[in-house]
C-alpha cells in the first residue's frame, strides 16, 4: 500500500525571509536573546520565548563539527552516491545544521574540515535549494543570485509505503475471497459472528477460532449518498456507501451499492454481492466490486435495529 | 479518581486565534503562539510562571509532520520544562484539557498551559481520513460519508422532523456571528438558504457541515494557590471524565454510544449535577454535523432517548433558551480539528469567567465542555463553574 501527499508550509515571516534568501543563494541566520546566531533560524527564543526577528547572513562556508559516513543512500536523501552525514557550523553561526557533504570517500571526511554550500543549479526558496556541502577549495565559490521574490509557503511532497504481514485469520479471509468465498469467525463466549474475522472478540476479549462461511447477501443498515467530491477519490459522486450486514454476520461492513439509482436505495434493502469477473481475483476483498439490490422483499427494521 | 485529587484546580486564561480557511500568514509555531500569548495575557502571567506544557494534536497525517511537539517546542515554551503530547483524535483538545487540569489536581505543577492546533490548510482531512486499513472495501466517503449514515439512522429511531438539522445550522452560524474568533460568521443565515444547499453526504447539506479551519487554542490552568493570586474570575474545574470504546464491534450504538453515555454519568456524579437540563446553564458540545446536537443531547443525558430533538425544535438550545448549546458557534462555525475540543472547554470557561464577550450567557455559573473523536470512539467532556464545588 502506497499512499502520498503533497503537503504544504506556510511560513510566517522568519521562515518566510530564510526561504527567499535561499532563492538569492544567500543563508540567513537570526540572533538569539543571548546573542548566539542560530542557523538555520527559529521563530522563537529557547531562553525567552520571545519572537525573534533580528536575521543575520552566515556563511556560505562552516566547519564540520561532527560527522558519520553513509555507504547506502536511500531514495530521497540530498546525494544518490556515498556521503557524510555532518553537523556544520556556518561561518557567522553559533550552531550547527545537519547537511550532506559530498567528499567523494570516507577518507577525506574529518572534524574540522571546512566546507562551503553547493546551491541547486536554480534556487526556488526551498531547503532543497542547499543541494549539499563540498569540502572547501580553491575553486571560486558561487556567488549570491538576483533578488528574489519572497516566498511565503513551500511543498513538501510526503510518500508512504507499507507492507503488511497477514495474521492467520486474516490469511484465511483472504484466501477465501480468492475462491469466491467469505469467512468470518465466531465468538466462542458471546456467539457472535465477526467479518473480517480479527482473531479475538473486542468485546469479550477471548480469541475467536470457529470459521464461519457466510453468504454474499444481505441487508442494508443505513447508508449516505456521497455526493462530494475529494482527492483520492475512486469514482465520481453521486453513489452510496452503505453499512451492509451479511445473513448470520453480527457486525456490518461499509461497501458500495451500485445496481440502481441512489434515491432507490434505502435502510432494510436487501443486497447481493457483485464479484468482478473470476479471472481477476485475488487475495483481495475488491473481488467484490460493489453489492446491488438483489430483489428481495425489505428486511423489517427490527432484523437489524441492533445494527445501527 | 477523585480520591487522588489534592488540590482543587481552575482555569485561569484562555486563548484562541482568529480562525480561518488558511491562515498562510503564520507558520504552525505562529498559529500556537498567537493563542498562547492571548491566554497566558488573560491569565494576567508571565512565561516564568508556567510549569508544564501539554499539547493536543489530531492525526499526524493531517499536517504530514511527525511528532510536530519536537520542533514546537521552542515556541510552546516547553524548553527546559516537562512537554507531553496527548492524542486521542477529534477529541484531543478535551483530553488535553484534562490532562493538564491532573497534573495539577495531582499537585505535580501548579500552573500548566494546555494547548491544541490544526493547520488543516497544509492538507486535506478527506484525504487523511479516507485512506482504508488493509482488508476494508476502498469505498471512499471521507468523514461526512463516515458519520452520514448514523445521522440517517438517528432520524428513523427518533422520528425526528428533517427540519431539525437545519434548524441547528442556523442557530449555530447566527451564534457564530456573535463570535469576533469564529471561521464562519452567517447572521443572515435561514431554514431556506440551509435547505437551498446543496447535499454533500446525503442525508447532510453542505450548511450542516462544519467548515475545514486553521486555529489554535490555548488555557491555563492553575491550582487553588495559583487561582487565589489571580485578580480576574476563574473557571473552577467542577469535574472531568473520558470514557474510550472501539470504533466497530458488534452491537455497537453509533447514535448512543455507550462510552459517552458513561462518561456523562460519571461527570454529572463528580459535578454533584442531577438534573443536567435545569443545573447546566451553557453547553459547548461538539458538534461536526448539524445532527449531532440533538444526539448528543441524548447522549448526554439533556434528553431521554429519541427526545433531544425536541429540545432543539422548541428553540431551548438558542442564547436564552433552557440549555444554550453551543453559544460561540461551536464546531459548526470553526473546526481546527484537533483545536476544537479545546475551543469547546475554553469556552464553557469563558461562559462561567464572564468573558464570552457578544455570546455571553446571562448568568451562566455552570458549562459543560464536551468533545468526541475517532468513529465515536473516545469522549471528554468537563464541568466548569464559577463558584469553586
Amino acid at each position: 500500500m502506497e499512499i502520498g501527499f503533497d503537503y504544504t508550509r506556510s511560513l510566517g515571516p522568519v521562515l518566510s525571509r530564510f526561504m527567499t534568501a535561499l532563492a538569492e543563494r544567500r543563508i540567513l541566520g537570526c540572533r538569539g536573546s543571548d546573542g548566539r546566531v542560530h542557523a538555520p533560524p527559529l521563530e522563537y527564543d529557547p531562553v525567552t520565548y520571545a519572537p525573534l526577528t533580528e536575521l543575520v547572513e552566515v556563511g556560505p562556508a562552516g566547519t564540520v563539527v561532527t560527522w558519520t559516513w553513509l555507504d547506502r543512500p536511500l531514495d530521497g536523501q540530498p546525494l544518490d552516491r556515498p556521503f557524510g552525514w555532518a553537523l556544520i557550523r556556518l561561518d557567522g553561526a553559533d550552531t550547527a545544521m545537519l547537511h550532506a557533504v559530498d567528499a567523494g570517500s570516507k577518507d577525506r571526511m574529518r572534524t574540522g574540515m571546512r566546507v562551503r554550500v553547493r546551491w541547486a543549479p536554480e534556487p526556488v526558496g526551498h531547503i532543497r535549494d542547499i543541494a549539499c556541502f563540498e569540502p572547501l577549495t580553491d575553486s571560486p565559490p558561487t556567488l549570491p543570485g538576483p533578488t528574489a521574490e519572497p516566498v511565503t509557503m513551500v511543498t513538501t511532497p510526503i510518500h508512504l509505503r507499507y507492507r503488511h504481514t497477514t495474521s492467520t485469520e486474516e490469511s484465511r479471509y483472504l484466501r477465501g475471497l480468492a475462491e469466491g468465498k467469505v469467512i468470518g469467525q465466531r465468538c466462542p463466549s458471546c456467539g457472535k459472528v465477526y467479518v473480517p474475522p480479527r482473531g479475538a472478540c473486542p468485546t469479550c476479549g477471548v480469541p475467536t477460532v470457529d470459521d464461519v462461511e457466510l453468504p454474499d447477501r444481505g441487508t442494508v443498515t443505513t447508508f449516505c449518498v456521497v455526493n462530494v467530491p475529494f482527492p483520492g477519490q475512486r469514482i465520481p459522486p453521486p453513489y452510496v456507501v452503505a453499512y451492509v450486514l451479511l445473513d448470520g454476520a453480527d457486525i456490518p461492513f461499509q461497501h458500495l451499492i451500485l445496481g440502481c439509482r441512489p434515491d432507490e436505495v434505502r435502510m432494510g434493502m436487501r443486497v447481493a454481492a457483485v464479484w468482478r469477473p473470476r479471472e481477476q481475483w485475488g487475495t483481495t476483498p475488491q473481488n467484490i466490486d460493489h453489492f446491488q439490490p438483489s430483489g428481495e422483499p425489505d428486511a423489517p427494521f427490527n432484523s437489524y435495529a441492533q445494527h445501527l | 479518581m477523585n480520591s487522588a485529587i489534592t488540590t482543587r484546580a481552575a482555569v485561569l486564561g484562555t486563548g484562541q486565534t482568529e480562525h480561518r480557511t488558511r491562515r498562510t500568514d503564520v507558520s504552525m509555531a505562529g498559529l500556537c503562539r498567537e493563542a498562547i500569548d492571548r491566554a497566558l495575557a488573560d491569565a494576567g502571567i508571565e512565561w516564568s510562571d508556567v510549569d508544564a506544557v501539554v499539547l493536543g494534536k489530531a492525526p499526524d497525517l493531517f499536517e504530514g509532520v511527525m511528532m510536530p511537539e519536537l520542533f514546537l517546542a521552542d515556541a510552546l515554551g516547553a524548553t527546559g520544562r516537562p512537554l507531553l503530547r496527548v492524542h486521542t483524535a477529534g477529541s484531543v483538545g478535551g483530553s488535553t484539557a484534562i490532562v493538564a487540569s491532573q497534573l495539577v489536581q495531582a499537585g505535580v505543577h501548579r500552573r500548566v498551559l494546555a494547548v491544541a492546533f490544526e493547520k488543516q490548510s497544509e492538507s486535506n482531512a478527506m484525504w487523511a481520513l479516507s485512506i482504508q486499513p488493509p482488508f476494508t472495501m476502498p469505498v471512499g466517503a471521507g468523514a461526512g460519508g463516515y458519520f452520514a449514515p448514523h445521522i440517517r439512522s438517528y432520524i428513523r429511531r427518533s422520528g425526528a422532523p428533517p427540519h431539525v438539522g437545519a434548524m441547528v445550522a442556523v442557530k449555530d452560524r447566527r451564534n457564530g456571528a456573535l463570535n469576533p474568533h469564529a471561521h464562519l460568521r452567517q447572521p443572515g443565515i435561514t431554514l431556506e438558504s440551509v435547505n437551498a444547499s446543496p447535499m454533500l453526504w446525503d442525508p447532510i447539506r453542505y450548511d450542516e457541515t462544519c467548515p475545514s479551519s486553521d486555529g489554535a487554542c490555548a488555557i491555563v490552568i492553575g491550582d487553588e494557590a495559583a487561582a487565589e493570586a489571580s485578580d480576574r474570575q476563574v473557571a473552577w474545574i467542577h469535574a472531568t471524565a473520558m470514557r474510550t470504546e472501539p470504533t466497530y464491534f458488534a452491537g455497537k450504538d453509533h447514535v448512543n454510544p455507550r462510552a459517552g453515555y458513561e462518561a456523562a454519568r460519571a461527570l454529572w456524579r463528580a459535578a454533584g449535577i442531577t438534573d443536567p437540563l435545569e443545573q447546566i446553564d451553557a453547553a459547548e458540545i461538539y458538534v461536526p454535523f448539524s445532527w449531532f446536537e440533538p444526539m448528543w443531547l441524548e447522549n448526554l443525558g439533556f434528553a431521554a432517548p429519541g427526545e433531544g430533538w425536541k429540545l432543539t425544535e422548541a428553540g431551548e438550545t438558542g442564547i436564552g433558551g433552557a440549555l444554550p448549546v453551543n453559544p460561540s458557534g461551536g464546531v459548526m462555525c470553526s473546526n481546527p480539528i484537533g483545536a476544537s475540543g479545546l475551543l469547546r472547554f475554553a469556552e464553557a470557561a469563558m461562559q462561567v469567567m464572564g468573558r464570552a464577550g457578544e455570546h455571553q450567557v446571562e448568568g451562566a455559573r455552570t458549562a459543560l465542555g464536551h468533545a468526541y473523536g475517532g468513529g465515536s470512539q473516545f469522549f471528554a467532556m468537563w464541568v466548569v463553574g464559577t463558584a469553586p464545588v
